[in-house]
């Protein structure tokens, strides 16, 4: 249960924070847990061996989901968004996962990249849904309960926290079991899942499934958080991101894509004050230096210390 | 009473002809072996019973329908099983993980028991823990056939099973093979180059050149047969004096 | 009739940028089984190159048509200067590794050329009409087109057959074609492909800087006009089959002329236009157009 225990204590911090520590911790703490899940998605699809460039479509839509409840709906309630967010991309991965689950490596890859690609053509294109200014939103309530002004993104940060610790929980029950097992087969012999009985299509299709719903939930937990939604939500450089910090955190554990997110919005945030002309080529070394040095990546450091 | 029938199956690449007009059946409980040159039709006959090709013509019946169309997932879980001339492992996964894999999709009752059972009758207990991506040549080739034992099989086509395998231990391998096998009343069908096994193990042997069957019959009958000596076995350029 | 043939038009000028754009791209793939998203670098350092290089011989007074030789040589010294670097300096040691591997690689490098390009050029955007407007206009339909537009056709026409023909006519093209279809028996064969490699990557990097050199002339050059392309030549390359030079060319065709229809009847689509058409390929043709055959696995 050394799990339950790790996650008890992941929670307990983010309720620490969510009291108690300033403004902008607050914020980067929403970011964090934001970028984590949708890494931690992309992380379930790498364990099946399949890299996704196109993450940006499902945080797109998680992110406008939320912002059209409270525009067009007039629900300003975050739970209500949170959900949306979940649900809207999950519907959309359960069509589009009809198609992308026959393909592999580079073609999946590229069809996931081009159906992000169509969702940003559409959004800048499209006045409705703000174009390329976006839509600005404010959640007012939680579960109908209205929130004191200025603290409304520490209870968003409670309620993101408790979203996403159980989705990670149950993420990691489902990798470490039989599923976990049958998706790094799939991976590793496709052919041979096949001719044991089992269904490769049906496991990539179900692993799209959770990448997309938990890649929506982020997105509707940075609308929250930032308040505001555009459309390089969807862009491929937003996806390629995601697929950095995936890489930087490693496959290994389920809470490396939320440290390695940490990380990465540390070194964002610090980059953007003194160096933001160089804050892309960092981005460029640093992820030759892991696939050269680290390919497992920075989790394979603390394994290795601990092993030593 | 006949687990397979092969009725008028008919299969071109091109020009090249890998199955004309075959038609074989095979009985519950036998070992067959199926025995020719390369290209002469051994593998593309497998590979259209476990629904990797797709026949020209003609039907493929297994315990009483017509399986032809079904992918090989479905012809799997039918009860068809098979093992490859290069094994097809879960490279990263360890031994044991490939067996509770395969017990797991097969949905034994209990898949850790029966994983640990196969895991003596292949004497692959030692290597449980290694990654199958690292073992010899001989125990990836158990472990390749282990698998496609899995609970539910009872028709089982080994592709080869001891090519690549050093002469010392190609007889220990059909031993645990054919031993499991039985034990479990599967009815076997093994594709061979190494005429010594065949006669050891096969009751009956069929013999391809160029698409078609030159000979079907016991070992010491087919074995004999000028034709499979000359396309398949070798002829003596030597005569006796 | 004079709308068909203006969208006609436009689709053919935009399709001729794309082969230029994609055609390197599938050749780096089809040898070295590389999708390079530095690609889009290749082609913003030409086009910066070209603003620096043309840029200087108009201010030194020198004639006007001698630019064009200026973008041609720009393209040719990114090409076959930074193509080399890269492959030498840095791609030589990663073959081998996954394919995806490969591709994180080249949007790293990628990403640092961003940067460097902002650092070398600055932010703020360079202009270079001169070229553009140098050779006038001509009438289509009633409309006026600048000649240049002629010209990138031209090149573009003029590059693909260049291609093909030392493809399939020249015994260094086959063996360029040997190693697309089989790299483990070319090297067998004795064909040495440490060299084929830096050959085919300088080859594509010049192909992509030239299409960034003669785009140049007709936009603001900016950091991050590459962005978009590489995406752009992705959609291309993977409709017309990875590896195939034939297929970029089709592919090119078809994007052009359907994002030339779209802007003219849908403009709202236009973006969403040709992801849509990769989608739809892709689905009747899993594999691209013109995609090798693949031989049996077990």
């Amino acid at each position: 249960m050394k799990a339950i225990a790790a996650a008890a204590l992941a929670f307990a911090a983010l309720i620490a924070v969510a009291l108690l520590a300033p403004q902008w911790l607050v914020f980067m703490s929403m970011l964090v847990l934001a970028k984590g899940a949708v890494v931690l998605g992309l992380v379930v699809l790498m364990r099946t061996g399949l890299v996704s460039f196109g993450q940006g479509l499902y945080f797109g839509i998680g992110a406008y989901a939320a912002a059209l409840l409270s525009h067009h709906l007039r629900i300003a309630d975050a739970a209500a968004m949170l959900l949306a967010g979940a649900v809207a991309a999950g519907v959309v991965a359960a069509l589009l996962g009809l198609l992308l689950a026959n393909y592999r490596e580079i073609f999946f890859a590229m069809l996931s990249l081009a159906f992000s690609m169509i969702l940003y053509g559409l959004l800048v294109k499209s006045a409705a849904l703000g174009s390329t200014d976006g839509l600005h939103l404010q959640a007012r309530t939680l579960f109908g309960i209205a929130l004191a002004s200025g603290t409304e993104r520490r209870i968003f940060l409670i309620a993101g926290a408790i979203c996403v610790v159980i989705a990670a929980l149950a993420v990691h029950r489902l990798l470490g079991g039989h599923w976990g097992r049958l998706a790094t087969a799939v991976r590793d012999n496709e052919l041979r899942v096949a001719y044991l009985g089992a269904s490769p299509f049906r496991v990539v299709y179900v692993n799209y499934l959770i990448a997309g719903a938990l890649a929506g939930l982020g997105g509707a937990l940075v609308a929250l958080a930032v308040g505001h939604v555009d459309p390089d939500t969807a862009y491929w450089t937003t996806s390629g991101e995601f697929v950095f910090i995936a890489i930087l955190g490693g496959t290994q554990s389920i809470a490396a894509p939320f440290v390695a997110a940490a990380i990465f919005e540390a070194l964002r945030t610090v980059a953007s004050q003194y160096a933001p002309n160089v804050w892309q080529m960092s981005l460029g070394l640093g992820m030759l230096a892991i696939i050269m040095f680290l390919p497992a990546g920075l989790w394979s450091l603390a394994r290795r210390r601990s092993a030593a | 009473m006949s687990v397979l029938a092969a009725q008028g199956l008919r299969k071109s690449f091109g020009a090249v002809t890998a199955a004309a007009d075959i038609s074989l059946s095979f009985d519950a409980d036998t070992v067959v072996s199926l025995i020719g040159a390369n290209g002469a039709g051994k593998t593309t006959f497998l590979n259209m019973v476990t629904g990797y090709l797709r026949p020209d013509n003609g039907r493929i019946i297994f315990d009483g329908r017509d399986i032809v169309g079904l992918s090989p997932r479905q012809i799997t879980n039918l009860g068809v099983s098979r093992s490859f001339q290069i094994p097809q492992l879960f490279q990263t996964l360890n031994v044991h993980d490939n067996l509770l894999l395969a017990e797991s999709i097969a949905q034994a009752d209990d898949p850790q028991a029966a994983t640990d059972a196969v895991l003596e009758r292949f004497a692959l207990r030692a290597y449980a823990a290694q990654p199958a991506g690292l073992l010899p040549e001989g125990i990836r080739k158990l472990l390749d056939v282990a698998m496609a034992l899995s609970s539910r099989s009872r028709l089982l086509l080994l592709d080869e099973p001891t090519s690549g395998v050093s002469a010392d231990e190609k007889f220990t391998i059909m031993d645990v093979v054919m031993g499991a096998a039985r034990a479990a009343g599967v009815t076997v069908i093994f594709v061979e180059h190494d005429m010594d096994i065949v006669a050891r193990y096969a009751a009956r042997v069929v013999a391809f050149y160029d698409g078609g069957i030159i000979g079907d019959g016991p070992p010491e009958v087919v074995l004999r047969m000028a034709d499979v000596r000359r396309y398949v076995i070798g002829e003596e350029i030597h005569a006796a004096a | 009739m004079n709308n068909i043939l203006s969208v006609a038009f436009d689709g053919i000028v935009y399709a001729s940028w794309l082969f230029l754009m994609s055609a390197g791209l599938t050749l780096i793939y089809g040898v070295m089984r590389i999708l390079n998203v530095a690609h889009g670098s290749l082609y913003a350092l030409g086009a910066y190159a070209a603003c620096s290089l043309a840029g200087a011989w108009l201010t030194a007074g020198l004639p006007a048509a001698g630019s064009f030789a200026m973008l041609l040589a720009a393209a040719i010294l990114v090409g076959c200067v930074f193509g080399p670097l890269l492959e030498r300096g840095l791609l030589q040691w990663m073959y081998g590794k996954d394919e995806v591997v490969l591709v994180l690689i080249t949007y790293a490098v990628f990403l640092i050329m961003e940067d460097v390009i902002k650092l070398v050029w600055g932010v703020d955007s360079m202009l270079l009409p001169e070229p553009y407007a140098l050779p006038g206009n001509f009438m289509l339909g009633g409309l006026a087109y600048p000649v240049y537009n002629l010209i990138i056709i031209a090149i573009a026409l003029v590059t693909g057959l260049a291609l093909a023909f030392a493809l399939h006519a020249t015994r260094r093209g086959k063996l360029l074609l040997a190693v697309i279809h089989d790299r483990e028996i070319s090297m067998a064969m004795g064909i040495d492909i440490g060299r084929v490699y830096l050959a085919t990557f300088a080859l594509g990097a010049t192909l992509a800087a030239l299409g960034g050199a003669f785009t140049a002339p007709t936009v603001a050059v900016t950091p991050g006009i590459g962005v978009e392309v590489i995406v752009l030549a992705f959609a291309v390359v993977v409709i017309g089959g990875l590896g195939s030079l034939s297929g970029a060319a089709i592919g090119a065709l078809l994007v052009g002329l359907v994002r030339s229809a779209t802007v003219r009847y849908w403009p709202e689509a236009e973006l969403f236009s040709i992801y849509a058409v990769m989608a739809i390929v892709l689905i009747a043709r899993p594999k691209g157009l013109f995609a090798a055959q693949e031989a049996r696995k077990i």
